[in-house]
Protein backbone atom coordinates (compact mmCIF):
# COMPACT_ATOMS: atom_id res chain seq x y z
CA UNK A 1 0.00 0.00 0.00
CA UNK A 2 2.63 2.79 -1.22
CA UNK A 3 2.54 5.34 -2.68
CA UNK A 4 -0.59 5.37 -3.80
CA UNK A 5 -1.91 8.41 -6.14
CA UNK A 6 -4.46 10.25 -5.93
CA UNK A 7 -6.02 12.91 -7.88
CA UNK A 8 -9.69 15.02 -7.75
CA UNK A 9 -10.09 16.42 -11.01
CA UNK A 10 -12.77 19.49 -11.18
CA UNK A 11 -13.95 19.20 -13.97
CA UNK A 12 -15.40 16.42 -16.65
CA UNK A 13 -12.41 17.12 -19.15
CA UNK A 14 -10.20 16.97 -16.12
CA UNK A 15 -11.43 13.02 -15.13
CA UNK A 16 -11.86 12.09 -18.75
CA UNK A 17 -7.88 13.26 -18.70
CA UNK A 18 -7.08 11.47 -15.69
CA UNK A 19 -9.23 8.37 -16.61
CA UNK A 20 -7.21 8.06 -20.02
CA UNK A 21 -4.05 8.23 -18.05
CA UNK A 22 -4.82 5.90 -15.08
CA UNK A 23 -8.11 4.09 -16.49
CA UNK A 24 -11.35 3.93 -14.90
CA UNK A 25 -10.63 0.74 -12.29
CA UNK A 26 -9.57 3.73 -10.04
CA UNK A 27 -12.65 5.85 -10.03
CA UNK A 28 -14.35 6.99 -6.94
CA UNK A 29 -17.64 8.20 -6.86
CA UNK A 30 -19.66 8.06 -3.15
CA UNK A 31 -17.26 4.97 -2.11
CA UNK A 32 -20.30 2.57 -1.35
CA UNK A 33 -18.85 -0.12 -3.24
CA UNK A 34 -14.94 1.10 -3.82
CA UNK A 35 -14.01 2.00 -0.08
CA UNK A 36 -16.03 -0.91 1.14
CA UNK A 37 -14.57 -3.45 -1.10
CA UNK A 38 -11.01 -2.11 0.27
CA UNK A 39 -11.64 -2.18 3.83
CA UNK A 40 -13.50 -5.45 3.74
CA UNK A 41 -10.02 -6.98 1.73
CA UNK A 42 -12.55 -7.96 -1.25
CA UNK A 43 -10.96 -5.72 -4.10
CA UNK A 44 -8.18 -3.47 -2.89
CA UNK A 45 -7.93 0.10 -4.40
CA UNK A 46 -5.54 0.30 -7.23
CA UNK A 47 -2.19 2.35 -7.45
CA UNK A 48 -4.15 5.42 -8.94
CA UNK A 49 -7.37 6.54 -7.49
CA UNK A 50 -9.63 9.34 -9.28
CA UNK A 51 -12.13 10.62 -7.16
CA UNK A 52 -14.64 12.09 -8.74
CA UNK A 53 -17.01 13.42 -6.14
CA UNK A 54 -15.95 17.20 -7.36
CA UNK A 55 -17.88 17.05 -10.88
CA UNK A 56 -21.25 19.26 -9.43
CA UNK A 57 -22.12 19.23 -13.21
CA UNK A 58 -22.93 15.21 -13.26
CA UNK A 59 -25.54 15.35 -9.97
CA UNK A 60 -28.02 17.30 -12.08
CA UNK A 61 -31.46 15.86 -12.74
CA UNK A 62 -32.90 17.48 -15.59
CA UNK A 63 -36.79 16.91 -17.08
CA UNK A 64 -36.52 16.80 -21.14
CA UNK A 65 -39.44 18.84 -23.25
CA UNK A 66 -41.48 15.38 -23.82
CA UNK A 67 -40.82 14.36 -20.58
CA UNK A 68 -37.70 11.94 -20.59
CA UNK A 69 -35.20 12.34 -17.79
CA UNK A 70 -31.91 12.98 -18.11
CA UNK A 71 -30.14 11.63 -14.68
CA UNK A 72 -26.45 12.73 -14.15
CA UNK A 73 -23.86 9.79 -13.01
CA UNK A 74 -23.31 11.38 -9.73
CA UNK A 75 -27.03 11.61 -8.84
CA UNK A 76 -27.07 9.79 -4.86
CA UNK A 77 -29.68 7.48 -4.53
CA UNK A 78 -31.17 9.84 -1.58
CA UNK A 79 -31.40 12.13 -4.72
CA UNK A 80 -33.33 9.70 -6.54
CA UNK A 81 -35.39 8.79 -3.72
CA UNK A 82 -36.40 12.30 -3.15
CA UNK A 83 -37.31 13.61 -6.18
CA UNK A 84 -40.99 14.41 -7.37
CA UNK A 85 -39.94 13.85 -10.92
CA UNK A 86 -38.77 10.51 -10.29
CA UNK A 87 -41.50 9.54 -8.22
CA UNK A 88 -44.33 10.69 -10.59
CA UNK A 89 -42.78 9.49 -13.80
CA UNK A 90 -40.45 6.58 -13.23
CA UNK A 91 -42.07 5.09 -9.81
CA UNK A 92 -39.86 1.91 -9.91
CA UNK A 93 -36.30 3.79 -10.06
CA UNK A 94 -38.01 5.68 -6.92
CA UNK A 95 -38.98 2.11 -5.30
CA UNK A 96 -35.23 1.19 -6.16
CA UNK A 97 -33.66 4.03 -4.98
CA UNK A 98 -34.71 4.51 -1.19
CA UNK A 99 -34.20 0.45 -0.17
CA UNK A 100 -30.53 0.61 -0.62
CA UNK A 101 -28.74 0.24 1.83
CA UNK A 102 -29.04 2.30 4.81
CA UNK A 103 -29.52 6.66 4.85
CA UNK A 104 -26.03 6.76 5.19
CA UNK A 105 -25.10 4.65 1.43
CA UNK A 106 -27.74 6.33 0.09
CA UNK A 107 -26.86 9.79 0.71
CA UNK A 108 -23.11 8.96 -0.85
CA UNK A 109 -24.02 5.85 -3.51
CA UNK A 110 -24.38 7.54 -6.71
CA UNK A 111 -26.52 6.17 -9.73
CA UNK A 112 -23.47 5.75 -11.75
CA UNK A 113 -21.12 3.62 -9.38
CA UNK A 114 -24.42 1.51 -9.06
CA UNK A 115 -24.50 0.95 -13.06
CA UNK A 116 -20.93 0.44 -13.20
CA UNK A 117 -20.62 -1.82 -10.09
CA UNK A 118 -22.66 -4.18 -12.12
CA UNK A 119 -23.67 -6.39 -9.53
CA UNK A 120 -26.66 -9.24 -10.70
CA UNK A 121 -28.50 -7.93 -7.35
CA UNK A 122 -28.36 -4.14 -8.18
CA UNK A 123 -31.75 -2.10 -6.61
CA UNK A 124 -31.43 0.39 -9.89
CA UNK A 125 -30.85 -2.30 -12.70
CA UNK A 126 -34.33 -3.84 -13.62
CA UNK A 127 -36.48 -0.74 -12.81
CA UNK A 128 -33.84 0.66 -15.13
CA UNK A 129 -34.19 -2.40 -17.73
CA UNK A 130 -38.12 -1.73 -17.82
CA UNK A 131 -37.84 2.11 -18.29
CA UNK A 132 -35.98 1.29 -21.80
CA UNK A 133 -33.09 3.39 -19.77
CA UNK A 134 -29.53 4.52 -21.96
CA UNK A 135 -26.37 5.02 -20.81
CA UNK A 136 -23.71 7.55 -21.56
CA UNK A 137 -20.32 6.77 -21.71
CA UNK A 138 -17.87 9.54 -22.18
CA UNK A 139 -14.12 9.05 -22.62
CA UNK A 140 -11.52 11.53 -23.91
CA UNK A 141 -12.46 10.24 -27.31
CA UNK A 142 -16.20 10.90 -27.58
CA UNK A 143 -19.29 10.32 -26.33
CA UNK A 144 -21.43 7.11 -27.07
CA UNK A 145 -24.86 5.69 -26.02
CA UNK A 146 -25.76 1.79 -25.09
CA UNK A 147 -29.43 0.92 -23.94
CA UNK A 148 -29.45 -0.48 -20.50
CA UNK A 149 -29.73 -4.09 -21.87
CA UNK A 150 -26.44 -4.22 -23.49
CA UNK A 151 -24.82 -2.47 -20.39
CA UNK A 152 -23.62 -5.52 -18.58
CA UNK A 153 -21.40 -8.41 -19.44
CA UNK A 154 -21.48 -10.24 -16.37
CA UNK A 155 -21.07 -9.67 -12.78
CA UNK A 156 -19.18 -7.21 -11.99
CA UNK A 157 -18.56 -6.45 -15.48
CA UNK A 158 -20.04 -3.76 -18.16
CA UNK A 159 -19.57 -2.97 -21.51
CA UNK A 160 -17.15 0.12 -20.62
CA UNK A 161 -13.51 0.09 -22.32
CA UNK A 162 -10.67 1.34 -19.68
CA UNK A 163 -10.50 4.56 -20.02
CA UNK A 164 -14.57 5.45 -20.23
CA UNK A 165 -16.59 7.51 -17.82
CA UNK A 166 -20.44 6.79 -17.22
CA UNK A 167 -21.75 10.36 -17.10
CA UNK A 168 -25.49 10.47 -17.26
CA UNK A 169 -28.23 8.12 -17.53
CA UNK A 170 -31.45 8.74 -19.70
CA UNK A 171 -34.72 7.66 -19.30
CA UNK A 172 -37.41 7.99 -22.43
CA UNK A 173 -40.85 9.26 -20.84
CA UNK A 174 -43.55 6.59 -20.53
CA UNK A 175 -47.14 7.29 -22.72
CA UNK A 176 -50.00 7.96 -20.55
CA UNK A 177 -51.77 5.66 -18.09
CA UNK A 178 -48.62 3.81 -17.74
CA UNK A 179 -47.00 2.79 -14.28
CA UNK A 180 -43.33 0.88 -12.92
CA UNK A 181 -42.85 -0.66 -9.84
CA UNK A 182 -39.83 -2.31 -8.48
CA UNK A 183 -40.14 -4.94 -5.48
CA UNK A 184 -37.07 -7.12 -3.66
CA UNK A 185 -36.99 -10.30 -1.61
CA UNK A 186 -35.62 -9.26 1.31
CA UNK A 187 -34.46 -11.08 5.27
CA UNK A 188 -34.44 -7.78 6.58
CA UNK A 189 -35.45 -4.02 5.66
CA UNK A 190 -32.93 -2.29 5.84
CA UNK A 191 -28.98 -2.74 5.04
CA UNK A 192 -29.97 -5.75 2.65
CA UNK A 193 -29.43 -6.60 -0.39
CA UNK A 194 -32.00 -8.55 -2.78
CA UNK A 195 -32.49 -12.19 -2.69
CA UNK A 196 -34.88 -11.99 -5.76
CA UNK A 197 -35.95 -8.71 -7.40
CA UNK A 198 -38.45 -7.84 -9.98
CA UNK A 199 -39.20 -4.80 -12.09
CA UNK A 200 -42.18 -4.20 -14.35
CA UNK A 201 -43.77 -1.51 -16.32
CA UNK A 202 -47.07 -1.37 -17.83
CA UNK A 203 -49.06 0.74 -19.84
CA UNK A 204 -52.94 0.22 -20.18
CA UNK A 205 -55.61 1.16 -22.35
CA UNK A 206 -58.43 3.20 -21.41
CA UNK A 207 -60.66 0.28 -20.76
CA UNK A 208 -57.73 -1.96 -18.88
CA UNK A 209 -56.31 -3.77 -21.18
CA UNK A 210 -52.64 -3.80 -21.48
CA UNK A 211 -50.93 -2.42 -24.20
CA UNK A 212 -47.28 -2.24 -23.36
CA UNK A 213 -45.34 -4.68 -20.65
CA UNK A 214 -42.29 -5.50 -19.50
CA UNK A 215 -40.71 -7.09 -16.39
CA UNK A 216 -37.16 -7.20 -15.47
CA UNK A 217 -34.93 -9.83 -12.77
CA UNK A 218 -32.46 -8.76 -10.53
CA UNK A 219 -30.24 -11.51 -8.34
CA UNK A 220 -31.37 -14.37 -10.50
CA UNK A 221 -28.72 -14.17 -13.42
CA UNK A 222 -25.34 -13.03 -14.28
CA UNK A 223 -26.95 -9.31 -14.80
CA UNK A 224 -30.12 -7.80 -14.58
CA UNK A 225 -32.38 -9.72 -16.87
CA UNK A 226 -35.24 -8.83 -19.18
CA UNK A 227 -37.96 -11.77 -19.09
CA UNK A 228 -39.04 -10.53 -22.85
CA UNK A 229 -41.91 -13.54 -22.80
CA UNK A 230 -42.93 -12.13 -19.23
CA UNK A 231 -43.64 -8.38 -20.54
CA UNK A 232 -45.44 -10.38 -24.20
CA UNK A 233 -47.39 -12.91 -22.53
CA UNK A 234 -49.36 -9.68 -20.97
CA UNK A 235 -50.37 -7.46 -23.51
CA UNK A 236 -53.88 -7.50 -25.57
CA UNK A 237 -55.13 -8.89 -21.72
CA UNK A 238 -56.25 -7.21 -17.87
CA UNK A 239 -53.52 -7.64 -15.40
CA UNK A 240 -55.31 -9.87 -13.71
CA UNK A 241 -56.11 -13.80 -12.67
CA UNK A 242 -54.64 -16.40 -15.73
CA UNK A 243 -52.44 -13.41 -17.03
CA UNK A 244 -50.34 -12.67 -14.11
CA UNK A 245 -49.66 -16.49 -13.77
CA UNK A 246 -48.40 -16.86 -16.99
CA UNK A 247 -46.80 -13.33 -16.74
CA UNK A 248 -44.92 -15.01 -13.50
CA UNK A 249 -44.30 -18.64 -15.59
CA UNK A 250 -43.14 -16.84 -17.72
CA UNK A 251 -40.29 -14.91 -15.35
CA UNK A 252 -39.40 -18.28 -13.82
CA UNK A 253 -38.63 -20.04 -17.33
CA UNK A 254 -36.24 -16.96 -18.09
CA UNK A 255 -34.31 -16.63 -14.69
CA UNK A 256 -31.14 -18.43 -14.03
CA UNK A 257 -30.51 -18.26 -10.32
CA UNK A 258 -27.84 -19.99 -8.66
CA UNK A 259 -27.27 -21.37 -5.01
CA UNK A 260 -25.17 -19.66 -3.06
CA UNK A 261 -25.04 -18.17 0.97
CA UNK A 262 -28.59 -16.06 0.25
CA UNK A 263 -30.28 -18.41 -0.73
CA UNK A 264 -30.96 -21.68 -2.62
CA UNK A 265 -31.30 -21.50 -6.45
CA UNK A 266 -35.06 -23.14 -6.20
CA UNK A 267 -35.95 -21.07 -3.59
CA UNK A 268 -34.91 -17.92 -5.44
CA UNK A 269 -36.67 -19.66 -8.88
CA UNK A 270 -39.74 -20.22 -7.06
CA UNK A 271 -40.00 -16.83 -5.66
CA UNK A 272 -39.33 -15.52 -9.00
CA UNK A 273 -42.56 -16.37 -9.78
CA UNK A 274 -44.11 -14.84 -6.76
CA UNK A 275 -42.43 -11.46 -6.62
CA UNK A 276 -43.05 -10.93 -10.56
CA UNK A 277 -47.27 -10.98 -9.74
CA UNK A 278 -46.39 -8.19 -7.18
CA UNK A 279 -44.58 -6.10 -9.15
CA UNK A 280 -46.59 -6.42 -12.11
CA UNK A 281 -49.72 -6.10 -9.89
CA UNK A 282 -48.76 -2.87 -8.56
CA UNK A 283 -47.16 -1.41 -12.19
CA UNK A 284 -50.54 -1.97 -13.75
CA UNK A 285 -52.66 -0.30 -10.14
CA UNK A 286 -50.24 2.58 -10.38
CA UNK A 287 -50.91 2.75 -14.45
CA UNK A 288 -54.30 2.95 -13.61
CA UNK A 289 -54.83 5.44 -11.49
CA UNK A 290 -54.38 3.88 -8.16
CA UNK A 291 -51.68 4.58 -5.24
CA UNK A 292 -49.09 2.15 -4.73
CA UNK A 293 -46.94 3.91 -1.89
CA UNK A 294 -43.12 4.22 -2.23
CA UNK A 295 -41.39 1.34 -1.85
CA UNK A 296 -43.75 -1.17 -3.69
CA UNK A 297 -41.86 -3.72 -1.59
CA UNK A 298 -43.33 -2.44 1.43
CA UNK A 299 -47.22 -1.58 -0.27
CA UNK A 300 -47.66 -3.54 -2.64
CA UNK A 301 -50.11 -5.32 -0.32
CA UNK A 302 -52.08 -1.82 -0.83
CA UNK A 303 -53.39 -3.54 -3.84
CA UNK A 304 -54.04 -7.42 -3.31
CA UNK A 305 -57.35 -7.22 -2.40
CA UNK A 306 -58.55 -4.77 -5.25
CA UNK A 307 -56.85 -6.94 -7.63
CA UNK A 308 -57.43 -10.97 -8.79
CA UNK A 309 -54.91 -12.91 -8.13
CA UNK A 310 -54.21 -16.17 -8.60
CA UNK A 311 -50.78 -17.54 -8.07
CA UNK B 1 3.14 10.05 -1.07
CA UNK B 2 1.14 11.62 0.70
CA UNK B 3 -1.13 14.65 -0.72
CA UNK B 4 -1.97 18.44 1.05
CA UNK B 5 -5.56 17.74 2.97
CA UNK B 6 -7.46 20.81 4.36
CA UNK B 7 -10.46 20.07 6.24
CA UNK B 8 -12.88 21.92 8.77
CA UNK B 9 -13.88 19.47 11.53
CA UNK B 10 -16.02 20.83 14.50
CA UNK B 11 -15.61 24.52 13.68
CA UNK B 12 -11.69 23.80 13.69
CA UNK B 13 -9.66 24.31 10.45
CA UNK B 14 -7.34 21.44 10.34
CA UNK B 15 -3.96 21.26 7.52
CA UNK B 16 -2.54 17.80 7.17
CA UNK B 17 -1.33 15.39 4.53
CA UNK B 18 -1.97 11.93 4.65
CA UNK B 19 -1.77 9.04 1.86
CA UNK B 20 -4.57 8.66 -0.52
CA UNK B 21 -6.03 5.45 0.69
CA UNK B 22 -6.26 7.02 4.53
CA UNK B 23 -9.63 6.85 5.63
CA UNK B 24 -11.75 9.91 7.13
CA UNK B 25 -12.05 7.87 10.53
CA UNK B 26 -8.34 6.94 10.77
CA UNK B 27 -7.84 10.71 9.83
CA UNK B 28 -10.05 11.34 13.29
CA UNK B 29 -9.05 8.52 15.62
CA UNK B 30 -5.74 8.03 14.50
CA UNK B 31 -4.11 11.28 13.14
CA UNK B 32 -6.05 14.06 15.14
CA UNK B 33 -7.35 12.01 18.55
CA UNK B 34 -10.77 12.47 17.82
CA UNK B 35 -11.92 9.38 18.99
CA UNK B 36 -15.66 10.07 19.40
CA UNK B 37 -16.75 8.19 16.09
CA UNK B 38 -15.78 4.58 16.65
CA UNK B 39 -14.42 1.66 14.44
CA UNK B 40 -17.43 -1.09 14.56
CA UNK B 41 -16.78 -2.80 11.47
CA UNK B 42 -14.45 -1.34 9.29
CA UNK B 43 -17.20 -1.90 6.33
CA UNK B 44 -19.94 0.51 6.32
CA UNK B 45 -22.59 -1.14 8.06
CA UNK B 46 -22.47 -1.02 12.11
CA UNK B 47 -22.41 2.98 11.54
CA UNK B 48 -20.15 3.46 14.62
CA UNK B 49 -18.10 5.80 12.59
CA UNK B 50 -20.69 7.85 11.92
CA UNK B 51 -20.35 11.56 10.74
CA UNK B 52 -22.40 14.51 9.11
CA UNK B 53 -20.11 15.56 6.03
CA UNK B 54 -21.68 19.06 5.26
CA UNK B 55 -24.33 18.26 7.29
CA UNK B 56 -24.97 14.66 5.47
CA UNK B 57 -24.70 11.49 7.55
CA UNK B 58 -21.82 9.59 6.12
CA UNK B 59 -19.22 5.94 7.44
CA UNK B 60 -16.38 7.79 7.92
CA UNK B 61 -14.47 4.18 7.90
CA UNK B 62 -15.39 4.19 3.93
CA UNK B 63 -14.81 8.22 3.21
CA UNK B 64 -11.43 8.54 2.01
CA UNK B 65 -9.67 11.52 4.02
CA UNK B 66 -9.14 12.92 0.65
CA UNK B 67 -12.52 13.47 -0.18
CA UNK B 68 -13.51 15.58 2.83
CA UNK B 69 -11.10 18.06 1.83
CA UNK B 70 -12.94 21.95 2.07
CA UNK B 71 -15.44 20.30 3.49
CA UNK B 72 -17.07 20.78 6.97
CA UNK B 73 -16.69 17.53 9.23
CA UNK B 74 -19.36 17.19 12.37
CA UNK B 75 -18.11 14.20 14.85
CA UNK B 76 -20.12 13.60 17.82
CA UNK B 77 -17.55 15.81 19.95
CA UNK B 78 -18.99 18.80 17.50
CA UNK B 79 -23.06 17.88 18.48
CA UNK B 80 -21.95 19.31 22.11
CA UNK B 81 -23.37 23.34 20.92
CA UNK B 82 -25.78 21.74 19.03
CA UNK B 83 -29.53 21.96 20.40
CA UNK B 84 -30.49 19.29 18.36
CA UNK B 85 -27.53 17.10 19.53
CA UNK B 86 -27.85 17.77 23.25
CA UNK B 87 -31.77 17.55 23.34
CA UNK B 88 -31.07 13.77 21.53
CA UNK B 89 -27.64 12.78 23.88
CA UNK B 90 -29.95 13.90 26.73
CA UNK B 91 -33.09 11.53 25.86
CA UNK B 92 -30.78 8.85 25.30
CA UNK B 93 -29.55 9.07 29.05
CA UNK B 94 -32.67 9.49 30.03
CA UNK B 95 -34.45 6.83 28.18
CA UNK B 96 -32.17 3.83 28.71
CA UNK B 97 -30.78 3.90 25.22
CA UNK B 98 -27.33 3.84 26.33
CA UNK B 99 -25.72 0.85 27.87
CA UNK B 100 -21.94 0.05 26.25
CA UNK B 101 -22.14 3.40 24.78
CA UNK B 102 -19.94 1.98 21.99
CA UNK B 103 -22.93 2.38 19.41
CA UNK B 104 -24.13 6.28 20.48
CA UNK B 105 -21.76 8.65 19.18
CA UNK B 106 -22.87 7.50 15.82
CA UNK B 107 -26.62 7.05 16.67
CA UNK B 108 -26.62 10.65 18.22
CA UNK B 109 -25.01 11.74 14.52
CA UNK B 110 -27.80 9.82 12.63
CA UNK B 111 -30.86 11.31 15.19
CA UNK B 112 -29.35 14.49 14.61
CA UNK B 113 -29.36 14.36 10.82
CA UNK B 114 -33.13 13.43 11.20
CA UNK B 115 -34.47 16.01 13.31
CA UNK B 116 -32.42 18.55 11.33
CA UNK B 117 -34.25 17.91 8.78
CA UNK B 118 -37.56 16.21 10.31
CA UNK B 119 -38.12 17.60 12.78
CA UNK B 120 -41.77 15.40 13.54
CA UNK B 121 -40.96 12.06 12.29
CA UNK B 122 -42.91 8.89 13.16
CA UNK B 123 -42.00 6.23 14.60
CA UNK B 124 -41.45 4.54 11.46
CA UNK B 125 -39.47 7.48 10.30
CA UNK B 126 -36.76 7.68 12.95
CA UNK B 127 -36.35 3.58 12.62
CA UNK B 128 -35.47 3.97 9.18
CA UNK B 129 -32.86 7.09 9.79
CA UNK B 130 -31.10 4.59 11.67
CA UNK B 131 -31.00 1.60 9.84
CA UNK B 132 -27.63 2.33 9.33
CA UNK B 133 -26.84 2.21 13.01
CA UNK B 134 -26.47 -0.97 14.89
CA UNK B 135 -27.15 -1.55 18.65
CA UNK B 136 -26.31 -4.97 20.30
CA UNK B 137 -27.23 -3.60 23.77
CA UNK B 138 -30.19 -1.90 23.93
CA UNK B 139 -32.84 -3.63 21.56
CA UNK B 140 -33.38 -0.21 19.71
CA UNK B 141 -36.70 0.56 21.64
CA UNK B 142 -35.32 3.24 24.36
CA UNK B 143 -32.73 4.78 21.47
CA UNK B 144 -36.26 5.13 19.29
CA UNK B 145 -38.60 6.72 22.56
CA UNK B 146 -35.47 9.03 23.22
CA UNK B 147 -35.40 10.63 19.95
CA UNK B 148 -38.80 10.86 19.83
CA UNK B 149 -38.76 12.60 22.80
CA UNK B 150 -36.08 14.95 21.84
CA UNK B 151 -38.00 15.53 18.88
CA UNK B 152 -40.83 16.27 21.29
CA UNK B 153 -38.69 18.61 23.38
CA UNK B 154 -37.50 20.60 20.43
CA UNK B 155 -41.01 21.36 19.40
CA UNK B 156 -41.68 22.84 22.71
CA UNK B 157 -39.03 24.97 22.39
CA UNK B 158 -39.74 25.98 19.11
CA UNK B 159 -43.50 26.82 20.36
CA UNK B 160 -41.97 29.15 23.11
CA UNK B 161 -39.90 30.94 20.72
CA UNK B 162 -42.90 31.79 18.72
CA UNK B 163 -45.19 32.26 20.79
CA UNK B 164 -42.49 34.79 23.12
CA UNK B 165 -42.07 36.41 19.64
CA UNK B 166 -45.44 37.10 18.82
CA UNK B 167 -45.96 38.68 22.45
CA UNK B 168 -46.78 36.16 24.66
CA UNK B 169 -49.37 34.85 23.63
CA UNK B 170 -51.09 31.18 25.58
CA UNK B 171 -48.92 28.61 25.79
Amino acid sequence: MNGRLYVAPATLDEALAAVREHSRDGIVAGGTDAMVNHRSGKRALPDAVVSIHRLRELRNVRVDADGGMHVGALVTHADLAGSSDVLARFTALADASIIVGSPATRAAGTIGGNLVNASPAMDTGSPLLVLGATAELQSYVGIRAVGMAGLWTGPGHSVLNTVELLTAVTIPALPPRSGSAYVRLEYRRAMEIAVVGVASAITLSDDGVVTAASVSLTAVGPTCLLAGDAGRVLVGRRPAGDAIVDACAAAVDAAQPITDNRASATYRRHMVGVMTARAVLAAAGRASGRTVAVPATQHWRDLASIMEVAW
Amino acid sequence: MTYPLRVRINGIEYSTTVEAERTLLDLLRRQLGITGPKEGCDDSECGACMVLIDGQQTNACCTLALQADSRDVTTIEGLADDAIGRSIATRMLDEGGVQCGFCTPGIVISATALLSTRPNPSTEEIRTALAGNLCRCTGYQKIVAAVARAAADLATVVQHDESARSGGGNP
